[in-house]
């Protein structure tokens, strides 16, 4: 009796779904062989250990990122491209006045090169020291100038090149965006040059044994995880503590009931923008500084993997977005397990493209903002 | 004026009109370009070497953008990931086409030595095949996700290109790779050789590249081929034209028409939706990587950095210029694109070190602090000319936002041809075969139509 009603449930399961069935074969053959790999000895315990912890790092870059992307995306209805460049233009905001005060405004390097982040190799971070441990000044006010310039620049190009579209179609808004994208991101190009450059000194490290080996915990992952949970957890209490979350959610519900309810609906779209692209902004420092390295191409880069993120957690989802970032990170950087390197940033995408087959609605659906 | 004649008489005056519209357009943007280079006193090779690329980027601008017009002018599919399909179309096409090698050796890969035009065949049909697998799970989406979907497809490909796991690899004998990073060398014979060797032309070719011989100098040879390239391109702008021109007026377009205006009412109509956007968007995409093989081949290699989303984005300004769901508004749209952003800047960057020793300093920084310093702009300016290329991005981008706000139609937008087979507006006298006639004023008709 009870094995024929466990199978006629499976077949049930097996009708309904297959996707899903063969989503969760595929998912265990990975993991077995991954056991079998552990196992035999092809991997080894702490090299698994470093993947997932940089997959975790990078994930929760693409998770604070996410947010602002999945929050401008519920509530102005429209997939944002020029967000990635928000990310690029928010870091050379904040490298720039990090190397200004590291390079002690001029005293130490010319303070043109030093403003342009060491453009064409004139000023290196490295020799200047530059590191969360070695001069934590400089790091905490380019973080800080990092998100307050990427919220103006969101707030200058909502008013001039969003808000005369607002009722216009998604479309329309997301062409605008492209355009918007280009221009962000050649101008930095025009400005920083061309060149990705080094940023940190090398900082010290903790060295964590794990079953077969150590993991290296940097100072700047450390960085990097307090400030972005640090950051969720906010999120998480502004928008499930106050009215604006509230507001935020009825807008993204229906905006014209939200209208007449006498919701300010642009003051919500303001305080949209403000939290999204100051988390942006601040989010791509950090990963810059987590990475070490800056180009003008980076946040474009990363921008498809937010998307990702963003689709796979549901939009609109906060929760969905930091879920959706820490999975898209994790698989970005555990695929080369299977597969070689080259190949780990479409795996990502390959991700999301199977959930937009078998789950389009994502992880979080229906839980608008919050 | 024989075609003309043979028409009747609202249609004659419609073909007249927008050939017309074409010609004059292109009959503008090649005198400027001829003026000026006479006022720059170009040589005779110099003119013929600008309007040899002018022309080149006039016709691979307004094959993609028609190509485009079908997806999102006909469809209302975003594509987004056109680049995509040009690569892979190439790739097909070099891999196929390339002269053979048996014995694998570090750097140097071969094809099936096949000739090119199984070679250009081959890079269409793949190239709709991966329309097909982009369409399979994309196409039931948002029009959204289909964007995000098709951008993500292009940035893989890219990647694949580059990995350098699939540099080099073994089918049956033949060592064939993708190059990874440093690309493919196009070592087949030049596409316009084999056009006029395949018509028998080839001497006669060489006959006249001799007479041209008497105006341009040493070596006319190749600036007369790229000249030649560009004008055989601008006759297969004129094939695609008419083929989506046939396909926007036949029963499947107006089923496409009927598709952007409204999916659900066209699904219980009766039509499988799914089925018409997923033909339509593999029709589209096999021109686009016709388009790509087009482009690309009479080049002497490929490099799969060529094909950042940029290509996208410029096909996709193309278009919006011109007026999306018009076809000759893509075609003009194209011309106008090529001409005036895309190698305008250059062209004019080419006229200012003309008359001036353009003295550009190495970055941002030396250029602007003499500005700062001692109010000297020249560094500035220079450099600002030195740097055109990411300047035009900008420029670009600008310019595709003024063109949202304040002319989302384009110059022939409002033309978008109404998804019915009669013309909508109260007919004059009875409707014959009334076909893409002016603005469809929707008063609420009964067929396939929607009220917008």
């Amino acid at each position: 009796m009870g094995i024929s009603e466990t199978y006629a449930r499976g077949r049930r399961l097996l009708g309904a779904s297959p996707g899903n069935v063969l989503l969760a074969a595929i998912l265990a053959v990975l993991l077995l062989d991954l056991g079998r790999q552990l196992l035999v000895g092809e991997q080894q315990f702490f090299r698994l250990g470093v993947l997932i912890k940089d997959g975790l790092m990078r994930g929760l870059v693409i998770g604070l990122a996410g947010i602002g992307l999945s929050m401008t995306y519920s509530i102005l209805n429209f997939a944002n491209f020029a967000h990635g460049d928000y990310i690029t233009a928010g870091g050379f905001a904040g490298w720039a006045t990090t190397y200004a005060i590291a390079g002690a405004f001029g005293a130490r390097a010319d303070i043109g090169s030093l403003l342009l982040v060491g453009a064409g190799g004139s000023v290196f971070g490295g020799a200047l020291g530059i590191g969360i441990v070695t001069s934590p000044i400089a790091v905490i006010v380019g973080l800080v100038v990092a998100g307050v310039f990427t919220i103006a620049l969101s707030l200058l190009i909502d008013r001039y090149a969003f808000k005369p579209l607002r009722d216009r179609s998604g479309i329309a808004l997301l062409i605008t965006s492209i355009g918007v994208a280009f221009a962000i991101r050649f101008l930095i190009q025009f400005v920083f040059g061309p060149s990705r450059r080094g940023l940190t000194a090398t900082q010290p490290s903790l060295t964590v044994p794990f079953v077969d080996g150590t993991i290296q915990l940097r100072a700047h992952d450390i960085t990097l995880a307090v400030i972005a949970v640090a950051l969720m957890l906010g999120v998480h209490l502004l928008l499930q503590r106050t009215k604006l979350g509230k507001a935020m959610r009825a807008m993204a519900d229906n905006e014209d009931l939200a209208r007449i309810t006498g919701i300010p609906t642009e003051q919500v779209v303001r305080a949209t923008w403000i939290i999204g692209s100051g988390l942006t902004g601040v989010g791509g420092y950090m990963f810059f500084l987590w990475k070490g390295t800056m180009g003008y191409f980076d946040g474009w880069l990363l921008l498809l993997l937010i998307f990702a993120a963003v689709i796979l957690g549901g939009i609109g989802s906060i929760y969905g977005a930091i879920l959706g970032g820490l999975i898209i990170g994790l698989t970005a950087s555990v695929s080369v397990v299977w597969i070689p390197s080259d190949f780990s940033r479409a795996a990502a995408f390959l991700v999301m493209i199977v959930i937009l087959l078998v789950k389009p609605q994502g992880l979080f659906a229906g839980r608008t903002t919050a | 004026m024989s075609v003309a004649e043979r028409l009747p008489e609202p249609l004659a005056a419609l073909w007249e009109n927008d050939v017309t519209k074409i010609t004059s357009l292109l009959a503008v943007i090649y005198a400027v370009y001829l003026l000026t280079g006479a006022a720059l006193g170009f040589s005779p090779r110099g003119q013929i070497n600008s309007i040899a690329s002018l022309t080149f980027y006039i016709a691979v601008f307004a094959l993609l953008a028609l190509a485009l017009n079908l997806h999102w002018g006909y469809t209302g599919l975003f594509n987004i990931g056109i680049v995509g399909f040009m690569a892979i179309g190439i790739y097909t096409m070099a891999i196929v086409s390339k002269a053979p090698v048996f014995a694998a050796e570090t750097g140097r890969s071969g094809g099936f030595g096949m000739p090119i035009i199984v070679g250009i065949i081959a890079g269409t049909v793949v190239a709709a095949l991966l329309g097909l697998v982009v369409a399979l799970p994309a196409l039931r989406l948002r029009a959204d996700y289909l964007a995000i979907v098709t951008i993500a497809m292009s940035e893989i490909l890219r990647f694949v290109f580059l990995s350098g796991d699939l540099e080099q690899f073994t089918v049956a004998g033949y060592v064939v790779g993708l190059g990874g990073g440093s690309g493919l060398i196009l070592d087949f014979t030049p596409p316009v050789e084999a056009f006029f060797t395949a018509l028998g032309l080839w001497n006669a070719y060489l006959g006249f590249v001799d007479v041209v011989g008497a105006v341009v100098p040493n070596n006319p040879k190749p600036v007369v081929d790229s000249l030649v390239y560009g004008f055989l391109l601008l006759f297969v702008v004129a094939g695609y034209y008419v083929l989506l021109r046939r396909v926007g007026n036949s029963p499947f377009g107006r089923v496409l028409k009927a598709i952007r205006e409204d999916e659900e009412a066209t699904n219980s109509l009766g039509k499988d939706t799914d089925a018409f956007k997923t033909k339509a968007f593999m029709v589209g995409c096999g021109l686009m990587g016709l388009g790509g093989v087009l482009w690309f081949m009479a080049q002497g290699a490929i490099t799969p950095n060529t094909y950042r989303p940029r290509l996208t984005f410029f096909v996709w300004i193309a278009l919006i210029i011109g007026g999306a769901g018009s076809n000759t508004g893509s075609v003009m749209g194209g011309a106008i694109f090529a001409a005036v952003l895309f190698q305008g800047p250059r062209y004019l960057k080419n006229l200012i070190e003309n008359f001036v020793e353009v003295d550009a300093p190495s970055g941002f920084g030396p250029a602007v602090s003499p500005l700062i310093s001692n109010l000297d702009p020249l560094p500035f300016l220079f450099y600002t000319i030195d740097s055109i290329r990411q300047l035009q991005l900008v420029i670009m981008g600008l310019i595709l936002i003024y063109l949202m706000h304040n002319r989302p139609q384009g110059l022939l937008g409002h033309r978008k041809e109404p998804a019915s087979g009669v013309p909508l507006d109260r007919p004059r006298r009875p409707a014959g075969e009334g076909e893409g006639r002016p603005p469809a004023a929707a008063d609420g008709g009964s067929r396939g139509e929607t009220d917008e």
